[in-house]
């Protein structure tokens, strides 16, 4: 313990010196930006600066770099409470109750919890990763094809949690989502499935193009139904901090959207976005009152906030100890630490460790700097939704549009976006929900690789799932939330069918 | 009438081209430049081509902007590239992949990498290491070699998908080894070295930048580098010809190209900065930290020199994959 606080002391010493400080800042206030532009992600960011990065020292330019990622996260909530869209996968799940707080006047406090519960995630992870960063990694170990399929099923399982309203739309809305994962070039063979010929399709279709059309085209056509009534706005800005009854609703969600997050974020292959998934299942599974959620509970906002953020930052530890980058992100960071002649691995923390423990230092710094930016702008956020909405949408669309086309430099996903935004609209109208359908999306690719390598590997024999205890007790979980979530319904409709037979 | 208007369209178009092109001459480069990099941003590829623009912008006057087209194994970003104006201001970072196996590995290729490019040179290459698991029970490559002739398909080989360098520089490695083994595909070198980690995978072919720090920490570890001389980051892997197997030897080399038909002059402005870049200290010591291994002085920097060794890298590795049984795609 004294080995640890020692370094961390080091780490500070290293962050807090003025130059790394100054760039910390940029870094975050560069990420809350981004994470705003709804479409403008971190990649696209990251890969811009990155030549930006050539003179700086190593330590400094990774502070930096970190900190737009962690800071687009932060960015990223407040885009998905204030217009219902989720910039990345990981705030997909506050888009549900945060952007019903935002229509019901609570948008500040939706803000002011995300805010106040990410710096709580963020200070209990970097002391994660520097604690227990080496001894986790062999958590992420444990995690091969098999076991990974496992926490896929699991996964989707919380998509019937996630559902409000019919299941077996629910469930016919993630294997839409899965199928538009199969969309692209066949893993082992490099055919290509399901493109019809189109080469842009090739690569399959990125996330924020489905994000942006099933969530934000889509919303903005439902509001044009009725220019009087715009559900974006409310007329009245109500309180923008939390209140002590806000606070004490959060503090358990966030206490264990953390450690869920914390824990998902070390999974290679990108375990941190089933981080807010299973942090809303959970909430809603323990709530008193399930049907609250969905509707504006504040529950749903502080544990997945938490845990998106959470995740967010063990997602560095794979990448440090390991040197495997779990996201495209992270892979990216590989890209910035290998410019500057550092090779990422095992043995960054004795080679380096000014650039490692400095880094896990200014992940704090970072997170509080996020928050004495965050915390006032929360005022002008709000007002932001006093914007005439002819003027606001037409922006909207504006940046998802360059958003969209920065992602890959290609105008035909601007194109693709705009026809699931129809897509969207229609799912809306008829009453199918868009997040498990995203959620299918999100886990569909991930979990086809990894039952594909583990049939390979165990050379056909499906037994694997189960020999293996890790894959075989989530398996039996995910069947149990399953059975748990369809009973009521099938007794139920024995219940009507019954009193039908007997009047 | 709309043909007529198009055809006077694309005739101006031309003149514009021509008189843009006699300007160019003396004037280039007059704005920013593009390198269009096939491969994601954060990759050995895209890395390389970021720190050789870095200094390529400071000899030329003008920024070199890297712009990643990503898909189908490096082919999408360079039928792009391979149908922007020969101008000079869209230039690509070509590689083993896109220009060697390719032609290949795609029976619907658009271009052809030998004739469809004016070559400009030869940037870096990263040396290639046959890799596993660090409790696999075979201490060199000899006796690696004689378990894959014996045990086959028992070993699990990962590969990062069709058209990779691991995918590809292992098929050649197979097929000089004898080896018929199960094929593991995976989203990334990344993944696959975690669960070699985790002794799911026997071993993997990769590049050194990506491996490097693991063998240095004993993780895995590496029966050989396909290399004529021992790496500085590894002094303790021998290369291919010390380990019994001379054949294999391959790098994954990347080099840049632009457009056929880009004035002689501007690619030989262009092939100038590029060894002005790799003459340079800062950018060497960049290129050497990540494993890079920087073409000679002399010939070897030549476009003409990169010209014939594309057309030797298409044959090669268009009798490796046929040899290893590989099926082009449609």
């Amino acid at each position: 313990m004294d080995g640890l606080i020692d370094n961390l002391a080091h780490g500070f010493s290293i962050a807090v010196s003025l130059n790394n400080l100054g760039l910390c800042f940029i870094g975050v206030v560069v990420g809350t930006l981004v994470g705003i532009l709804p479409g403008v992600g971190p990649i696209a960011t990251i890969a811009m600066l990155l030549p930006l990065t050539f003179n700086f020292d190593p330590t400094g330019a990774l502070i930096m770099l970190a900190g737009i990622y962690y800071g687009a996260q932060y960015g990223g909530s407040t885009t998905a409470i204030l217009i219902n869209i989720p910039g990345e996968a990981t705030s997909v799940v506050t888009v549900l109750d945060g952007h019903q707080m935002a229509r019901q006047g609570r948008a500040g406090v939706a803000l002011g919890t995300a805010a106040l519960v990410s710096f709580f995630a963020g200070t209990v992870s970097t002391i994660v990763v520097a604690a227990l960063g080496v001894p986790l990694t062999k958590l992420a170990l444990l995690f091969g094809p098999a076991e990974y399929f496992a926490l896929m099923v699991l996964g989707l399982s919380f998509a019937v949690v996630l559902a409000q309203g019919s299941l077996l739309k629910a469930a016919a809305m993630i294997f839409l989502g899965i199928l538009l994962a199969s969309i692209g070039t066949d893993l082992e063979t490099g055919e290509e499935r399901l493109t019809f010929g189109f080469s842009e399709l090739a690569d399959g279709i990125d996330f924020v193009v489905l994000a942006m059309g099933m969530f934000g085209f889509a919303e903005i056509l439902r509001n044009l139904e009725n220019p009087e009534s715009r559900d974006l706005v409310s007329a009245k800005i109500g309180r923008l901090l939390p209140n002590r009854e806000d606070v004490k609703a959060s503090i358990m969600p966030m206490i264990r959207g953390t450690g869920l997050g914390a824990i998902l974020g070390i999974l290679p292959g990108n375990g941190a976005v089933l981080g807010p998934f299973a942090s809303y299942a959970t909430e809603k599974k323990l709530a008193k009152d399930p049907s609250r959620f969905g509707k504006g509970a504040i529950e749903g906002v502080a544990g997945p906030e938490a845990a998106n953020n959470a995740g967010a930052q063990t997602a560095f530890i794979p990448l440090l100890t390991l040197g495997i980058p779990p996201n495209a992100v992270m892979a990216l960071m590989v890209g910035a630490m290998t410019i500057h002649g550092i090779i990422p691995g095992p043995q960054v923390m004795t080679k380096s460790p000014d650039l490692f423990w400095g880094m896990v230092a200014s992940m704090w710094i970072g997170n509080a700097f996020l928050l004495i930016i965050n915390l006032p702008l929360i005022g002008i956020w709000v007002k932001l939704l006093n914007v005439p909405y002819r003027l606001m949408f037409s922006a909207i669309l504006l940046f998802c549009s360059i958003g969209i086309y920065s992602i890959n430099n290609d105008a035909s996903d601007v194109l693709l976006t705009a026809l699931f935004g129809l897509a969207g609209y229609v799912f809306i109208k008829f009453g199918f929900e868009p997040a498990p359908l995203l959620l299918g999306f999100v886990l569909g690719r991930l979990m086809e690789e990894k039952l594909r390598q583990a049939l390979i590997i165990s050379r056909g024999d499906f037994m694997t799932f189960v020999n293996n205890p890790v894959s075989a007790v989530l398996l039996v979980i995910s069947v149990g939330i399953i059975i748990l979530a369809v009973l009521p319904s099938i007794r139920a409709k024995k219940a009507i069918a019954l009193a039908g037979t007997d009047p | 009438m709309f043909a007529k208007f198009l055809k006077t369209f694309a005739l101006m178009g031309a003149a514009v081209a021509l008189t843009s092109g006699l300007a160019q001459a003396q004037n280039y480069p007059a704005r920013p430049i593009t390198v269009i990099v096939p491969f994601a941003a954060g990759g050995p590829t895209d890395v390389i081509a970021r720190i050789v623009s870095e200094h390529m912008g400071k000899v030329l006057g003008q920024q070199l902007i890297v712009e990643n087209v990503v898909g189908a194994g490096g082919t999408t970003g360079i039928t792009k590239a391979f149908q922007a104006s020969p101008d000079g201001y869209t230039i690509m970072m070509g590689h083993m992949g896109t220009h060697g196996a390719a032609p290949a590995l795609y029976a619907n290729l658009k271009y052809k990498p030998a004739s469809d490019f004016e070559p400009i040179g030869m940037a870096a290459g990263t040396p290639i290491l046959v890799v596993a698991r660090k409790d696999y029970p075979a201490k060199d490559l000899k006796e690696f070699v004689a378990k894959l002739k014996a045990d086959g398909d028992k070993l699990n080989e990962g590969q990062a998908g069709v058209g990779s360098v691991s995918f590809t520089t292992c098929v050649m490695f197979n097929v000089l080894a004898g080896a018929k083994p199960t094929r593991v595909p995976y989203s990334g070198t990344g993944p696959v070295i975690n669960d070699m980690l985790a002794g799911k995978i026997d071993y993997a072919c990769d590049q050194i930048v990506s491996v490097a720090s693991q063998i240095q920490g004993g993780a895995i570890k590496a029966y050989a580098i396909a290399t004529d001389k021992r790496s500085p980051a590894l002094p303790d892997v021998p290369t291919s010809a010390e380990a019994g197997l001379p054949e294999f030897k391959v790098s994954a080399w990347n080099a840049m190209f632009a457009p056929k038909g880009t004035p002689k002059d501007v690619v030989a402005k262009l092939n100038d900065a590029l060894n002005k870049a790799l003459s340079d200290a800062a950018t060497r010591k960049r290129l050497e930290d990540l494993g890079g291994v920087i073409p000679p002085e002399g010939a070897e920097r030549t476009g003409a020199w990169l010209g014939d060794f594309v057309t030797a890298e298409v044959k090669k590795w268009g009798e490796i994959i046929k040899a290893g049984g590989v099926v082009p795609q449609q």
